[in-house]
């Protein structure tokens, strides 16, 4: 539990004043602090609430809703696979792990993914959760009696990618060092050719294209007979791996 | 304002559509369909390289025209990367990076 706790407090500060911020946002938009709960709760998608905001305060159709959540939210699709078999064997509380997966906690999530304790997880999804609901409700209530200027309190979302990414980096292989500075490459070249606004999905596609180069290049694998030295050379990682 | 009905269908599609981004994968390989072997390899090798495209996306807003931005978040993130390689404590170096930052941003 205390280790939990620990390893939530990055995203303790980071969620609770982003969520203040968009308890503000929707307040001024007309909704009190009930609708900035029941949000939190069932949405829970950090960037697209704040994007959900001016779709309910201009009255949008519920395709427009469903196709922007669909396009903000699409990088989420990636975050399960790597969680795949480990949330199923969480019975009753696979379907919140699923449910809860939003950056942060997947970024959390896969700092301690080696250890595969389960219970911990789920108490690190579940306490992520309620900051983010804590801090979208004080944003609506209490938003503008705040006297101090949390302004660039969100770089500690940045700064806590950039130690989780550094930790992977360190304890790792050559390959996920590759793999790392891959996907480092893949995000600022499609920020320069896509821009800002669009470059997510794109980056996250080519991010794992070279991943999955980078691991087959650095699979002993003879290229003249691909197919079968391809799956020995699968079976051989695999029994190093363990 | 809109009604509280549109509004209330708005949110619904909104968590739907959320989940559905997140539960795909499982969605997909469920029951009798596995997941196929280069996938499982290369999904246990992402993280690393999904992270790194978080940090950029992280910072996709700097941009040479607000020159005083630009500095105080890549000092910061220097900060953060130099002092979590000398002292290895994650809390210390996102605290640091980000007192740094907030400082840095209203100076520069």
């Amino acid at each position: 539990m205390k280790s939990a706790f620990f390893k939530s407090l990055p995203v303790l500060c980071g969620y609770v004043f982003l969520g203040i911020a968009f308890g503000i946002l929707l307040e001024q938009a007309g909704y009190n602090a009930l609708w900035a709960f029941f949000i939190s709760l069932f949405v829970y998608a950090g960037s697209f609430q704040f994007v959900l905001v001016p779709l309910l305060a201009s009255g949008a159709s519920l395709v427009t809703a469903a196709v922007t959540a669909l396009f903000v939210n699409s990088r989420h699709i990636f975050y399960g696979l790597s969680f795949l078999k480990f949330f199923r064997a969480m019975g009753k509380r696979f379907p919140y792990m699923v449910f809860s997966l939003t950056d942060e906690t997947y970024s959390v999530l896969c700092s301690c993914r080696e250890e595969e304790n389960t219970g911990e997880w789920f108490l690190i999804a579940l306490f992520n959760h309620c900051y983010w609901i804590a801090g979208s409700v004080i944003g609506a209530v209490a938003g503008q009696l705040i006297p101090f200027d949390f302004t660039g309190i969100d770089f500690s979302m940045t700064a806590l990618f950039a130690v989780i990414l550094l930790n992977q980096i360190l304890d790792a292989k050559r390959d996920t060092r590759l793999c790392a500075l891959g996907g480092l490459l893949s995000g600022v070249v499609c920020l320069l050719l896509f821009g800002p606004d669009r470059f997510l999905l794109p980056a996250l596609l080519l991010a794992v294209c070279c991943t999955g180069a980078i691991s087959r290049v650095g699979a002993p694998v003879s290229k003249t007979s691909v197919v079968p030295a391809k799956k020995n050379a699968l079976e051989e990682k695999e029994e190093t791996h363990r | 304002m809109i009604s509280a009905t549109h509004s209330i269908l708005l949110i619904a599609v909104s968590a739907l559509i959320t989940l559905l981004t997140r539960a795909l994968p499982f969605l997909l390989f469920s029951g009798k369909r596995r997941m196929p072997a280069w996938l499982e390899r290369l999904a246990d090798k992402i993280p690393p390289a999904i992270i790194a495209v978080l940090v950029v996306y992280c910072v996709r807003s700097v941009s040479p025209a607000a020159p005083g931005e630009l500095a105080a978040t890549f000092l910061s993130l220097a900060v953060v990367v130099l002092l979590h390689l000398w002292k290895r404590n994650t809390l210390l170096s996102i605290a640091a990076g980000t007192i740094l930052y907030m400082a840095l941003s209203r100076v520069l």
